[in-house]
């Protein structure tokens, strides 16, 4: 047997010209026309839900629920009479969706048993302000609209969702994002489980508001794109009427190479991901458009190109394992012959991913077989015994050159599942699947549905449309915060370092930074670092993150400007005020044993500590008698005297 | 001509689009002081106002563009929308049975219409095998549209022509009939065609959807191929009601024309017996019978068509502090027949007697029933029972509302003789009064009552 899998990974790796991120540079993302934008969610900061009056932001854990329901999702028409290709394909997997209900967070709403009830007029408002400040032309009138989710992650099939503002931009230091459009919707159920032909959602997150920031694919290399999620989510935060914490922001990144197609990251949790989420899935595309080079090399008319199948009935030891995550009555064993695809299955496409994993995650999305749910030809770690693989070959009538998929399946699951696999080989002679993609926390994605296009949407007959008059939007634009840009600007103009920017957007602490150096005059530069560092700091060795309320820090450095205390004690007081946010400031500083010392008493100090550290030493170091005598110093220097200043004086 | 070109805009956003020279499916540019958009002009809902102009921009979303923010408007292209269900010939298999499916207009399939924004139904055999390919593995069907109104405007006249439609069909020999009907007043239907279509050789089963099926959600399909299961093969020949049971997609309930009840407004398994257990239940591939005794089916064609319907009927709500002039200004309008909603055990209040008296000696038929739904009217209890008998109320027993309103109708549309008016009210056609109440007849379960809040978490309600 010439045909080596694991040889064929590492060449067509190679021919892939994959690299890894950190070798990667921008012209590496030219040569291979790295291409994305984003989707970025925000969840809003209301009381309540968006279309029914439950309370938003009120979570349960999985096993804590009051009631059940079961739903089946159907394909509809769109408005313009097409049926959405990732309906049909949801359709084909048929699934049974169970609910999860809380009565305290849903309503007969969240279950589709009741119309919606007015768009909540709260949401809609901060929908506006973030659209404004993200430059978007304000639409006229607000229309909802459905869109299209046959998972069931909405129990109506579709979200409300509507359009507030479309082509506007976003200004970062060094370039300008284009937008495409700002949309308020409805946020989705959590998922439970999804395990054969059962999938499970809780409805606590369903119907909050949110909204959707859409980017043009302007973005060259993965570290833009996360940059540029930065600043959308900060812009989002700068008006304080957005929810944090985890899941409150969640960005969906697209991502495509030259020739390649719009394949959609989906629910990105941090932008720290999307660096290494881009740079694969563009290398998993070229990589794709290599194989099919190399197979149309072959001269593989894709027009009749098919594959033929056959029933295993031998008892043979490796299938226990399929087997074994199988399910349904009647399974059966079925070996598939994919025509001229060798070297296919082991083709790479991600690290440690090849092109099985293509057709294994559509198998298990699609036909609902768990994985494993393949064993093929080609497989890197345990290869198939030459015997058997000849012996399924001989039933199968297979030429040299083919490639072999064999699977367990039973009932209607074998039908979906050999359409599956013959449908994603035929793809590869085309080009990349448009497709959502799930990320997972290697840096590597798979594959999650095929991807929706604007045939999906549909008008909610259910609510009528919102009119956005002039005076209102005037009224908005009158309250809105400065452009993070002009806030960026600001903080470079102070010296403020800039490794703490990104700490002083993502809590939006630029307001209250410029509040308390109005306020008590404290150097804009010492205020920034002190919230980049040390408050960060703290705020990490803290068990309370998110619960500790900044404004505090507006009093505590009031408290030192009325004391006449140095702001430099703040560093001290900073961990025990996070510890204990309710203390007195005076309280804290005696717990920390803190003494008021007159500056002169300390400056007196300094000749006898100078000396005291010349003793016995025949040459004096100046720089290391300093640091020494500073060190002495802090303790008691800390608050009572600028530390600079005392350096001077030493 | 502008109705074509510029669909449902009007005044002020029509005057916009006329001056632009755009059309309605015209791709546009348009500049405003908002910005410029881009997109395809669509129909406008007529009840809308004139102030917008509403267009589906390229990612598939609609917005609407004040007219008076408009400085320029230009048309790009033009591409008019196709919609259509995907027909499909309907597959004839031998040795399933020969349902026929009667359109009234609800939602059973539908599509947009963009006159008033809402949805409007599709229906040949084709587009419904196109969007419930599965009815084919239940039935051979045919469909007839018998005409097309919504629920709320079904009446005497719609009542009549599907008895008659009815009894055509099962006079050809058919298996089953299903009726697609809105969902409002479905159980009107329900009683009315139970009175005119007796002595019933095959299943008529009524069905709709509480959510219309322009929604991947839609209780539409399912409740049709329950429905469509329950007309061709199963053996209870009645006419039934055949809704949700729980809301959850599990199975449906085919209830008794005569003791059903439409109790959300929104709910999927809106419909209830009242005072009764349901027939039976049915699932995508089985009828699982409740209740033992029914008509049952036969090979025979005698069905007994009835159609006669009286319009001088009506019904009175009682409240407390009712003026009697209420009940005067219904006599003097001609009215043959009034049901009395009372309170409790069927009670009036004394200040309307004069008026019962006034009514009783013109003639009118009277009936009590009852606000409370579950449970008899007891006229002898309490002294006011009695008067009121004396004045010639006649309680109904434990007749709904509804089916006491359509019965007496059918009745007076045949004879006005006090006696056999009285004699046929009284008579169960098909269990509209009932001899006995089931213990489980009256189930209203509390939430937030522990034993109920566990029931619910393991039996989909």
């Amino acid at each position: 047997m010439s045909f080596n899998p694991r040889y064929n990974y590492g060449k067509s790796l190679k021919e892939s010209g994959w690299i890894p991120r950190r070798k990667a540079k921008q012209q590496d993302y030219n040569r291979i026309g790295f291409m994305s934008g984003l989707e970025v969610h925000q969840q809003l900061l209301t009381k309540e839900k968006m279309f029914c009056h439950c309370p938003a932001g009120i979570f349960n854990h999985h096993d804590d629920f009051d009631a059940e329901i079961i739903r089946h999702m159907r394909p509809t028409l769109s408005e313009l009479g097409e049926y959405d290709g990732t309906a049909l394909m949801e359709f084909r997997t048929r699934k049974e969706i169970v609910y999860r209900i809380k009565n305290e967070t849903a309503c007969t709403y969240e279950v589709d048993d009741t119309p919606p009830f007015p768009l909540n007029s709260e949401a809609l408002g901060i929908a506006i302000e973030i659209s404004l400040l993200s430059k978007l032309n304000i639409v006229g009138e607000v229309h909802i609209t459905r869109k299209q989710y046959l998972d069931g992650s909405i129990p109506t099939g579709f979200q409300r969702t509507a359009i507030i503002g479309v082509e506007g931009e976003l200004a970062m230091p060094k370039k300008k994002i284009r937008l495409i459009q700002l949309s308020i919707e409805e946020d989705s159920c959590r998922e439970i489980s999804d395990i054969g032909h059962r999938r499970i959602y809780k409805t606590d997150r369903l119907g909050m508001p949110l909204i959707e920031t859409v980017t043009y694919p302007d973005f060259v290399n993965p570290d833009e794109v996360m940059e540029g999620c930065d600043y959308i989510r900060f812009l989002n935060r700068s008006t304080g009427k957005v929810r944090t914490g985890m899941g409150a922001g969640r960005q969906d990144v697209n991502v495509s190479c030259r020739g390649g197609s719009r394949v959609e990251i989906k629910g990105v949790a941090h932008t720290k991901w999307i660096p290494e989420l881009t740079h694969n899935e563009v290398f998993r595309q070229w990589s794709l458009l290599r194989m099919r080079d190399f197979l149309l090399e072959k001269g593989i008319d894709k027009n009749n190109w098919k594959t033929s199948n056959c029933e295993i009935t031998e008892n043979l030891d490796f299938s226990k394992e399929l087997l074994k995550t199988a399910s349904g009555k009647g399974i059966k064993l079925i070996a598939v012959n994919l025509p001229a695809f060798e070297g296919c299955l082991s083709w790479f496409t991600q690290p440690g991913k090849t092109f099985k994993n293509e057709i294994s995650d559509r198998l298990k999305v699609i036909a609902c077989l768990e994985k494993p749910n393949c064993i093929t030809s080609e497989e890197i770690d345990n290869p198939l015994d030459d015997s058997i693989l000849s012996n399924v070959r001989e039933q199968l009538s297979a030429k040299e050159g083919d490639a072999l998929i064999i699977f367990a399946a039973a009932g209607e699951d074998i039908k979906t599942a050999l359409e599956t696999i013959e449908e994603r080989c035929i793809m590869a002679l085309e080009g990349i699947p448009e497709e959502t993609r799930k990320s997972l926390s290697d840096g590597t994605t798979i594959f999650e549905r095929v991807l929706p296009g604007a045939d999906r949407m549909y008008p909610d007959t259910d609510t009528a449309p919102i009119p956005l008059e002039d005076e209102y939007i005037k009224k908005l634009e009158s309250q809105l915060p400065e452009d993070i840009i002009d806030r960026y600007n600001k903080l470079k103009d102070w010296g403020v370092p800039e490794d703490v920017y990104t700490y002083i957007f993502s809590r939006n602490l630029f307001p209250l930074m410029e509040e308390i150096i109005g306020k008590t005059g404290v150097k804009p530069s010492y205020i920034g670092a002190f919230l980049g560092h040390e408050l960060k700091f703290a705020e990490g060795q803290s068990k309370n993150e998110g619960e500790f309320n900044y404004r505090i820090l507006l009093r505590l450095f009031e408290f030192l400007k009325e004391q006449d205390y140095d702001f430099a004690l703040a560093e001290v007081m900073i961990k025990d005020l996070m510890k204990h946010p309710k203390m007195e400031f005076e309280s804290i500083l005696a717990s920390l044993r803190h003494k008021r010392v007159g500056r002169d008493e300390i400056l007196a100090r300094i000749p006898f500590l100078k000396q005291k550290f010349a003793e016995g030493k025949k040459e004096i170091d100046e720089l290391k008698q300093r640091n020494w005598v500073m060190g002495q110093l802090k303790a008691s220097a800390i608050g009572n005297i600028d530390l600079q200043e005392l350096s001077k004086e030493i | 001509m502008d109705k074509d070109i510029f669909q449902g805009y009007k005044g002020d956003a029509l005057e916009v689009l006329k001056k632009y020279q755009v059309r309605v499916w015209g791709t546009t540019r348009v500049e405003t002081t908002r910005g410029t958009f881009e997109g395809t002009v669509l129909p406008r809902a007529e009840n809308d106002d004139d102030k917008h102009i509403v267009i589906k921009i390229i990612t598939g979303y609609n917005i609407g563009i004040d007219i008076r923010n408009i400085t320029s408007m230009k048309e790009t292209g033009y591409k008019k929308a196709n919609y259509k269900i995907p027909e499909k010939q309907f597959p004839v298999t031998p040795g399933l049975p020969k349902v026929k499916l009667f359109g009234t207009g609800g939602t059973i399939a539908s599509r947009l219409d963009y006159r008033t924004g809402a949805v409007i139904p599709a229906f040949s055999p084709g587009e419904l095998y196109g969007a419930v390919p599965e009815l084919a593995d239940i039935c051979n069907l045919d469909t007839e549209k018998v005409f097309a109104v919504f629920s709320e405007n079904m009446g005497p006249k719609q009542y009549i022509a599907l008895a008659k439609a009815i009894g055509k069909e099962i006079e050809k020999g058919i298996d089953g009939i299903v009726i697609g009907h809105g969902t409002d007043t479905l159980h009107h239907t329900g009683a009315a065609l139970t009175f005119m279509c007796q002595n019933l050789p095959v299943p008529v089963v009524l069905v709709g959807s509480q959510r219309s099926s322009d929604r991947p959600s839609s209780d539409a399909a399912l409740n049709l191929m329950h429905a469509m299961r329950a007309a061709g093969h199963s053996d209870i020949a009645e006419v039934q009601v055949c809704m949700f049971g729980p809301t959850s997609d599990e199975y449906g309930l085919l209830h008794k024309g005569t003791r059903v009840r439409k109790m959300h407004s929104s709910y999927r398994s809106t419909f209830r017996t009242i005072g009764d257990t349901p027939l039976a239940r049915v699932n995508r591939n089985e009828i699982l019978p409740i209740k033992k005794n029914y008509n049952k089916r036969r090979n025979d064609k005698n069905v007994k068509i009835l159609p006669y319907f009286h319009d001088k009927v009506s019904m009175l709500y009682y409240y407390p502090g009712m003026s009697p002039d209420v009940l005067d200004a219904m006599v003097e309008k001609g009215y043959k027949g009034i049901i009395f909603v009372g309170t409790g055990l069927g009670h009036v209040n004394k200040e309307l007697y004069p008026a019962i008296e006034r009514a009783h000696a013109k003639g009118v038929h009277m009936f009590m029933t009852l606000q409370t739904l579950w449970g008899y009217v007891h006229m002898f209890v309490y002294d006011t029972g009695r008067d009121m008998m004396a004045k010639g109320i006649i309680p109904a027993g434990n007749m709904l509302p509804e089916v006491a309103w359509v019965k007496l109708s059918w009745i007076l549309g045949q004879t006005e003789e006090p006696g056999d008016v009285k004699r046929m009210m009284l008579t169960p056609i098909n269990d509209e009064i009932t001899l006995r109440e089931p213990y489980n007849g009256y189930l209203v379960y509390q939430g937030g009552v522990p034993e109920v809040e566990e029931f619910i978490k393991k039996v989909h309600k």
